[in-house]
């Protein structure tokens, strides 16, 4: 009886894995697959768009430009996705803590051995010009982890040690990002807020953080006094509005105290915490006109190259603004610059309609996945995305500080084309096999 | 579990909303808003190509041979034009309107986004003029540099012209700094100096506005290249010995070539018939380069460097000599009779030794000496004697720098010709010549072929008594610089220093009683040693040599000047080289009747008839 059995398991064994050869390619989400390669070509051909100059026309394979490396990165990426598509599925849930356990080894590591770059201490130079950015790989690490968490516990029991828990696994990782000084990276990892949200985090937290971060813009904008009014009215009249809030008055009172002390701290963070550069991110986006060659140039430029493109845009390769560097890191992070002037807003709205159907697609992945493990990790790869696509566009347009994160897939660059690469690829090995999920 | 499921759609509307947020901004932006449009406008950069200053060329008395001079080129941007009135833009440069569609069309085909020259070379007159009335003429604009310009007519072959550089130099990976419409040394001192004169090219930006009026530059230059003005170049030549040197050659054809003798350097180079460098600067250039290049005098063929097919003559017997004093086989004092049964000559004392033998030019004793040079013995068979004679004789002349490019910092040198015993093979077959077959090398006729350059280097050879500096016409790259290095070392011929004093005797004896009287300088006291030639010519009248150095005691300049049908070296060629020296020893004229007998051709009249 025994061995009877042992041989059934095996047939069953060597059936489904014939089947999962072919079912990966059948069972595999092509829409995402399609917008990842548009949206990797349309990157490839702005990053070339960049440094094209009709004075000097090198061809847009060349190596000695950045159009001829992204398609390095581009042809390693499609390794990368096969490598993906190859390994057992499995692996991602089992492996999530091994693997975010040896990122934050990694991310340590680099902290202590890396050579500043640019007063960044986050690349770790594998040798031969290839540097490697860990801090990109984390994200993905961090979402598996964190998936893996959410799987086993239930969030809306509200068990103060797993909240603590998941915090800690969230917070781990930017904190020592932020000590790299990749400040813009880390901010990222707020993004996970969207997904835990979906797994019964209180809305509260959600609210709160919008509020303040809305009180924080709104004491750089207006002066300090006529807001601390307008939110005295407002309170008043919430409380002459809803007689329930009268018997709260306390708290009102109390919530009042807060809000005048953040508003009141703000100051003080801009001035005294945070670093001369990130001071003036935050003066440039409230007012670049200030000092349109200082800290204003690159979102004036940036928003100039992008105003200048009209409804239908300067043509390919036919914009003046996005060549000569008017805006540093042209073809990483101001890469929307170049879209906005060659291709107008016709153009722009395409590439937002095409990130909107790829982060709504992927919710809808995510949602069809049966288990919880697989659906939080959707939503960090729909979160994460959402969170680049937010702030890099938001800063070239004026909606956003200047934070040095990369549109995905867009972006040149290795190390980031190859973290959005393998964060949404596992997405998509998983939700290829989710047929045996169910059977399982 | 459903509850939470709702939250997808909070989730997908916060996405959505930012898109549209997104949207709806870069819609006023890129829309509502126009000063961003504005902004861009006033912000446009033109990259402007600075052009090098290309080195200038002085001569040895800091005299400017070559200068430069303003040019305006007409350029287009086929792109940028607008509305284009071709009818008024005729009229302008005054061009039929098919010319300026053929034009048009030129410059669109070579690119439509990148600058082609449109009209080249617009004179200062018409460059004002285009200039005001070019603001209506979107797309066209007028770029300066600058072209090569002469205040003298000299020197032409030497200095060599640059001209726009061809296709296919564009194509040579040897020229990837250079761009289309750039100019590049074609011949002459451009060409060989062409990497020291021509600089580094440099790049403006400029911010300009939509009409094209500059705004400043780009972020304060911090993207500019500075052009590199080319490095000055300074020549040994003496312009006025050069121009004074193609006086006495003009309306003849042949080279002067003189050179200081301790340095090597180039005093005159002369190559007649001559044309006035300036012809290669203005607009006309192609027009005037192809009626040279056609003319029946060869007025573009490099005679001092590039004539090497003419036999040398009796100039060649002081080689001869020197050898034959340096293998043992004749001493000072040897004399043999001038027997024309041998070989003819004409009327002088017999016997006679060295030093009659090189004042008279006695060609029998050159044929015995030689033969006694060729056939020592050194094999019982004549035929393998001979060949062994001419190996090892020709090894001596290859050091006095005969058979081989001198290395000249000139293009296009040729090497002459040195008989060798693999060309007597060749032609007779081996074992089928002996001296009795060759024996015109002795007195510098047969299988030998040598440039004037070379010539005049024999000289500077024999009055350095022994070794020469290789001749050079550029001694300093930049103010302070020195020649380059091939040109500072010495080269030593085979033939020790104490068998040059018997030859620069008798080659005194030339200029003071011999062939050569009309170089003679006796009465302003400088002592003149040289020797005259006669090259037979199938093609007419024989082309007159005359060779020399001055003063014979520490010598200044050493020439050779070679007249084309001069009959006579002494007769055409020996004036000429005397009134070179006098000129340059003592930059004055006092052979007067000379000067006069030259410049009056009568010689030259000996070819018509």
């Amino acid at each position: 009886m025994p061995a009877e059995q042992t041989i059934s398991k095996y047939k069953i064994a060597t059936r489904s894995s014939r089947r999962t050869s072919r079912s990966i390619l059948q069972n595999l989400d092509w829409p995402t697959v399609l917008l990842y390669f548009l949206l990797v070509a349309l990157g490839w051909m702005n990053i070339y768009a960049v440094v094209y100059s009709p004075d000097n026309v090198v061809n847009i394979l060349s190596f000695d430009i950045n159009s001829g490396k992204q398609l390095l990165w581009i042809g390693t990426s499609a390794v990368l996705i096969i490598m993906m598509l190859a390994v057992d599925y499995k692996i991602y849930e089992h492996l999530a803590y091994p693997i975010y356990g040896l990122i934050i080894l990694l991310l340590l590591f680099t902290l202590a051995v890396a050579n500043p770059i640019a007063g960044s201490r986050s690349w770790l130079d594998l040798g031969g010009g290839i540097r490697l950015q860990p801090a990109e790989l984390a994200k993905f690490a961090t979402a598996l982890a964190a998936s893996k968490f959410l799987s086993s516990v239930n969030l809306r029991q509200q068990k103060m040690k797993d909240q603590f828990i998941l915090a800690l696994i969230t917070l781990l990782p930017p904190a020592i990002i932020i000590l790299q000084n990749e400040t813009g990276t880390a901010l990222v990892f707020g993004a996970f807020i969207l997904a835990y949200f979906r797994e019964g985090m209180s809305p509260l937290i959600l609210i709160i953080g919008a509020s303040a971060a809305a009180i924080f813009i709104l004491t750089l904008l207006v002066p300090k006094l006529y807001l601390i009014i307008g939110i005295i009215l407002l309170m008043g009249a919430a409380i002459w509005l809803d007689y329930r809030l009268r018997q709260r008055l306390k708290s009102m009172a109390a919530l009042l105290v807060l809000i005048v002390g953040m508003i009141f701290s703000v100051d003080y963070f801009i001035n005294d915490v945070l670093q001369p550069h990130q001071q003036n991110r935050i003066k440039a986006l409230i007012s670049p006109e200030a000092d349109p060659l200082g800290y204003g140039w690159n979102v004036t430029q940036s928003k100039i190259a992008i105003g200048s493109g009209g409804f239908w845009g300067k043509g390919f390769l036919e914009g003046t603004q996005t060549k000569f560097d008017f805006v540093p890191e042209q073809s990483t992070d101001f890469i929307f610059c170049t879209i906005g002037e060659e291709h107008g807003w016709i153009g722009s709205t395409v590439l937002i309609v095409l990130f909107l159907l790829l982060m709504t697609r992927i919710v809808k992945i995510a949602e069809r996945q049966k288990s919880v493990f697989a659906r939080t990790y959707g939503y960090c790869v729909a979160s994460i995305i959402f969170f680049h696509f937010l702030v890099n566009i938001g800063m070239t347009i004026g909606l956003a500080p200047v934070v040095g994160i990369p549109l995905p897939f867009f972006s040149y660059g290795g190390s980031s084309l190859w973290s959005f690469t393998v964060l949404l690829f596992i997405l998509l090995a998983i939700d290829s096999n989710r047929a045996q999920d169910l059977s399982r | 579990m459903n509850y939470l499921e709702n939250r997808k759609y909070i989730i997908q509307a916060i996405f959505i909303a930012v898109g549209v947020v997104f949207a709806l901004r870069l819609f006023y932006i890129q829309v509502v808003d126009s000063s961003y449009k504005q902004a861009a406008e006033t912000n446009a950069i033109k990259s402007v190509v600075q052009y090098p200053f290309r080195g200038l060329i002085y001569d040895r008395n800091g005299k400017l041979l070559v200068e430069n001079t303003p040019v305006y080129d007409l350029m287009v941007v086929p792109k940028e034009t607008k509305d284009l009135d071709t009818l008024r833009l005729s009229n302008l440069l005054g061009l039929p309107l098919e010319d300026i569609r053929e034009r048009l069309k030129k410059a669109r085909t070579y690119s439509y986004v990148k600058p082609s020259i449109f009209y080249q070379k617009l004179t200062t007159q018409d460059f004002a003029h285009i200039q005001d009335n070019l603001i209506d003429f979107p797309g066209f604009y007028i770029n300066a540099r600058t072209a090569r310009g002469y205040s003298h007519t000299s020197l032409a072959h030497a200095l060599g012209y640059i001209a726009e550089i061809s296709p296919k130099q564009l194509e040579d990976s040897a020229y990837a700094g250079y761009r289309p419409g750039d100019y590049i040394g074609k011949s002459g001192i451009e060409l060989e100096y062409e990497n020291y004169l021509m600089g580094q090219r440099g790049v403006r930006h400029i911010m300009v506005n939509v009409r094209g009026l500059e705004k400043g530059s780009f972020k304060n230059g911090a993207y500019d290249t500075l052009s590199v003005a080319g490095e000055n170049l300074y020549s040994t030549i003496d312009l006025d010995l050069q121009a004074y040197g193609e006086l006495l050659m003009n309306g003849a054809k042949g080279s002067i070539v003189a050179i200081e003798p301790a340095t090597g350097e180039v005093l005159a180079y002369v190559s007649a018939p001559f044309y006035d460098p300036n012809l290669f600067t203005g607009k006309d250039y192609g027009k005037n380069y192809m009626e040279l290049l056609q003319d029946s005098n060869k007025t573009m063929f490099n005679r001092p460097i590039m004539a090497d097919q003419n036999p040398p003559g009796s100039i060649f017997k002081l080689v001869q000599a020197l050898i034959a004093l340096e293998a043992g086989v004749i001493n000072p004092n040897t004399k043999y009779a001038c027997n024309k049964a041998l070989v003819n000559c004409h009327p002088h004392p017999s016997p006679l030794d060295l030093y009659g033998a090189v004042q008279h030019s006695c060609n029998p004793w050159f044929f015995q000496a030689y033969k006694a040079l060729l056939n020592q013995g050194k094999s019982p068979n004549t035929f393998t004697d001979t060949s062994l004679g001419l190996k090892s004789w020709r090894d001596h002349v290859l050091t006095f720098g005969f058979g081989k490019q001198l290395g000249i910092d000139l293009p296009g040198e040729k090497k002459g010709i040195i008989a060798s015993p693999e060309l007597y093979d060749r032609v007779y077959g081996k074992n089928r010549w002996k001296y009795s077959t060759i024996y015109s090398l002795s007195i510098g006729q047969g299988e030998l072929g040598v440039t004037p350059l070379q010539m005049a280097n024999l000289m500077a050879i024999i009055a350095n008594r022994g070794y020469y500096v290789t001749p050079h016409i550029i001694r300093a790259v930049g103010e302070d610089g020195k020649p380059l290095k091939e040109y500072q070392e010495r080269h030593y011929t085979s033939v020790d220093a104490r068998h040059y004093e018997p030859i620069v005797d008798g080659m005194a004896e030339v200029v003071r009683a011999g062939t050569a009287r009309r170089a003679n300088l006796a009465k302003v006291g400088i002592e003149v040693a040289g020797k005259t030639g006669t090259a037979q010519n199938p093609q007419g009248a024989d082309h007159a040599v005359f060779v020399a150095f001055a003063p014979k005691v520490n010598p200044k300049i050493a020439i050779a000047v070679y007249v084309e049908h001069g009959k006579w070296g002494g007769q055409s060629a020996a004036p000429i080289a005397g009134l070179m020296i006098e000129k340059y020893l003592t930059d004055t004229v006092t052979i007067k009747e000379q000067e006069k007998w030259v410049l009056s051709r009568k010689y030259l009249d000996i070819k018509s008839k």
